[in-house]
């Protein structure tokens, strides 16, 4: 039995889930749904002033078609998701340790929380101009936001994930002989991975959301194309809107790629969470 | 009171002595005395199960003990060396004395094998892959063998408690403290839980404290059932359960044993109803 289902493809076994078809059925039938909308202006004698004005999927595969073919849109592709990962790759880096010295320390807490929960609301956006007069390059500037989309969210995450943390288990510990590195290492830090995977998740979707704000404020890159953000903004000024749609598109599925990465990273991690 | 006379739970190791010990506990200005002028004398090898109303006090007797809350007056000794006392009310935490918890608290991102090994890896005691193989042999004993590598959230509630007390021992503490372990589980689960306790007892002679609200365990497992009073917590009523080792479970419908449980339900029953009266609310 298992050696039978050993041998069937991947892509076979992948179209036999039962998920993996309802996933697909439903992005067609909204694809189909838009397509239907867009070719009418209205639906059963109501107008429809949304979906209307928006070009339809047959129009934007087109579209995309002609911009796939252009070494610009994939540069784009490309600087935006350096951007993102970098930004990304900082905030984790900072936030996690930040976090959880939060966590395990009064004074720390004391000290850094106040202003964090000042900073923390303050949406990236607004960091844009701050930034770009700061920092010396626009290329860091748009990390700086980035990073900061990224940032808070997984402080927060690593900082309640690791202050929930049963105290049974520090105890149990402690009455078996762990130190205080132990209990940090072997106890505080796993305990927390599930809540430190929840930030990346959610915090990677908030890069893909900020750096298209700071690639349209920055304005384009050097050699074709400035990212996908400015690509849907210089579209727009050009009055292409299957491109804009396009863009958007293109921006679903880095997000939605870049998050999955980031999930299955941490399903690889936790093993004794695979059962859930 | 004297040390407990049952001859045949002597032990040189792991005797408790608790002296005069108060507890108040200072919740916002509000004294709140949880154990008052508590004295208890435990001897080594002894099974000793505490039982009382919600909230007498008995978590704090065992906090004091393990480390993890200080007492305000009083003395507590482990074989003569004083855990905790006036010049030092907090005792420290230490393998000699390890703690199962009612909620069970085996770390879900190890394995059963890891949760068992990780006493001796972090004190130093052996190295991994030797702690590795005394954990399996020990699961192996307790009826585990075929569950070392599984993480705890893929066994029974059951397994998981035994896990817990095979972690507990590879230690080799001088003192188990129980505190209420068995408490969700259903009757079925406990009567086999009960009998694996006292399998691993009778195997090692480790001192028992053991706080639950079941009189049926209390007489099952004990030498002694230290009734309590409702909060602040004194001793009420001691009884001395002389059923001979090892007891197995037609025990539980022998005429000697329900007539420890009426004794002890009668002396339990008083104190529940005060504690009802008095209308607090839980403290432990």
């Amino acid at each position: 039995m298992v050696d039978k289902k050993a041998k069937t493809p991947a892509l076979v076994r992948l179209f036999r889930d039962q998920t993996f078809r309802r996933g697909v059925i439903a992005i067609l039938a909204f694809v189909v749904l838009w397509e239907i909308g867009s070719q009418f202006k209205s639906w059963f004698g109501v107008m429809v002033p949304f979906i209307g004005k928006i070009a339809p999927p047959t129009a934007v595969a087109v579209s995309w078609m002609e911009v796939g073919q252009w070494p610009g849109y994939w540069q784009s592709w490309y600087l935006s998701t350096g951007r993102v990962f970098l930004g990304f790759t900082v905030a984790m880096i900072i936030g996690i340790p930040f976090g959880l010295a939060m966590a395990v320390n009064k004074y720390f807490r004391g000290m850094f929380f106040p202003p964090f929960e000042i900073l923390r609301p303050i949406p990236p956006l607004a960091w844009v101009p701050a930034s770009i007069i700061f920092w010396p390059t626009t290329e860091l500037s748009i990390m700086f936001v980035t990073f900061l989309g990224a940032f808070y969210t997984i402080v927060i995450n690593v900082l309640g994930g690791a202050r929930s943390i049963d105290i049974q288990y520090l105890r149990a510990a402690q009455s078996m002989g762990a130190t205080q590195w132990d209990l940090f290492r072997k106890i505080i830090l796993p305990g927390t991975l599930p809540s430190i995977f929840i930030g990346a998740a959610v915090g990677m979707g908030i890069t893909w959301e900020v750096v298209l704000a700071g690639e349209m404020i920055s304005g384009g890159g050097q050699q074709g194309g400035g990212g996908l953000g400015f690509f849907i903004w210089s579209s727009y000024m050009g009055g292409v809107m299957d491109q804009v749609v396009v863009g958007m598109i293109s921006i679903g599925l880095a997000g939605y790629i870049s998050s999955s990465l980031i999930r299955y990273i941490g399903h690889l991690s936790m093993p004794w969470r695979r059962m859930f | 009171m004297t040390a407990n006379p049952n001859s045949h739970s002597a032990n040189s190791r792991g005797a408790i002595s608790i002296r005069n010990v108060s507890k108040v506990y200072d919740p916002g200005g509000v004294n709140v005395r949880a154990v008052d002028d508590c004295s208890l004398e435990i001897a080594g090898g002894e099974v000793c199960m505490i039982v009382g109303p919600s909230g007498c006090g008995k978590t704090t007797l065992l906090n004091a003990i393990a480390g993890f809350h200080s007492i305000s007056e009083g003395q507590i000794d482990l074989d003569g060396e004083m855990l905790c006392g006036p010049s030092k009310p907090l005792a420290d935490q230490g393998a000699d004395r390890v703690v199962v918890f009612q909620n069970g608290a085996l770390f879900p991102w190890k394995t059963l094998a890891e949760n068992v090994a990780y006493g001796p890896v972090v004190q130093g005691v052996l190295g991994k892959n030797e702690a590795r193989e005394k954990a399996i042999h020990m699961l192996d004993e307790a009826g585990l063998s075929g569950v070392a590598d599984k993480y705890p959230g893929e066994v029974s509630s059951g397994m998981a408690r035994r896990a817990e007390i095979v972690r507990a021992l590879i230690n080799d503490p001088k003192v188990l403290l129980l505190d209420e372990p068995y408490r969700a589980m259903d009757a079925l689960t406990k009567s086999i839980m009960h009998e694996s306790l006292l399998e691993v007892y009778d195997r090692t002679k480790v001192t028992i404290f053991f706080i639950t609200h079941d009189l049926e365990e209390a007489i099952f497992l004990g030498d002694r059932v230290i009734v309590m009073t409702t909060r602040p917590a004194k001793t009420k009523k001691i009884v001395d359960v002389k059923i001979s080792r090892p007891r197995d479970y037609r025990l539980l419908s022998s005429e000697e044993f329900r007539v420890l449980v009426e004794e002890t339900k009668e002396a339990v029953h008083e104190e529940a109803v005060k504690a009802f009266e008095a209308g607090e609310r839980e403290l432990a």
